[in-house]
């Protein structure tokens, strides 16, 4: 192994956790301009889940790093399964409720492969004509108030 | 300055650039929905936040934080797109 003094160690673990935290913080930067200026509500989930599994992981990461210890690894550890885990459902149930109400924008999509799904069926499976939230043509007006 | 306390203050101002965009966010965004991701955004970053000063003074205190956030910080955005509905307008 490399023959360092415990100096040398603390600086060159904190030089390693400098780095993984200045490139995780900019992942939530890049996740901000997302938001600020992408065009679609869809869109924008793509950019607002950046930051959630590989930014935490590259602070995490820097934190691991920056402790030196091993016997918090498995709480950081933790922390990012539990994120890891979590953050596919809210983005899918996001991403579900705005296909099915009127704030998909379909100007912008080339290829819509779920909307004959969608059509099929409503959500206890009854034909589509029962469909609570079922609509075959989007509507325009997405300044609505809320 | 050492490379760590140049690195906190680099994250400072990465981390408030997106913080100021995740809020315009919440304030403009057309639907609720956009509001309710921003949220999630920003929940993120006060969590990265933590983890910085974290790191930098090498104290362990708000580690329990991020690990709830985690867990629970997705059901704001459940909840609400659980009960988004379509308002139809009644046509004359």
């Amino acid at each position: 192994m490399l023959e360092l003094d415990s100096n040398a160690w603390v600086v060159l673990t904190d030089s390693i956790a400098a780095v993984l935290l200045i490139l995780g913080a900019s992942l939530s930067t890049i996740a901000g301009i997302g938001l600020l200026r992408f065009p679609d509500q869809l869109s924008r989930m793509h950019a607002g889940t950046k930051p959630q599994v590989l930014g935490l992981l590259l602070m995490l990461l820097a934190l691991a790093f920056a402790w030196r210890a091993w016997v918090w690894i498995p709480v950081l550890l933790l922390a990012w399964v539990l994120q890891m885990l979590t953050a596919p459902v809210s983005a899918h149930l996001v991403g579900r409720a705005s296909y099915r109400t009127k704030h998909l924008n379909r100007d912008l999509l080339y290829v819509d492969e779920l909307s004959d799904v969608v059509t099929r069926q409503d959500d206890e499976g009854q034909p589509a004509e029962k469909a609570s939230d079922q609509q075959s043509v989007p509507r325009q007006d997405r300044n609505d108030g809320y | 300055m050492s490379l760590m306390q140049i690195a906190a203050v680099v994250c400072l101002v990465l981390l408030t650039a997106g913080a100021a965009g995740a809020i315009y966010r919440i304030a403009k965004g057309p639907s609720i929905l956009d509001r309710v991701v921003a949220t999630d955004v920003l929940l993120i970053i006060v969590s990265s936040a933590l983890c910085v000063e974290m790191a930098l003074n090498h104290h362990t205190s708000n580690i329990v934080f991020v690990v709830v956030a985690s867990v629970i910080g997705f059901v704001g955005s459940v909840t609400v797109s659980r009960f988004v509905a379509d308002r139809r307008k009644e046509t004359s």
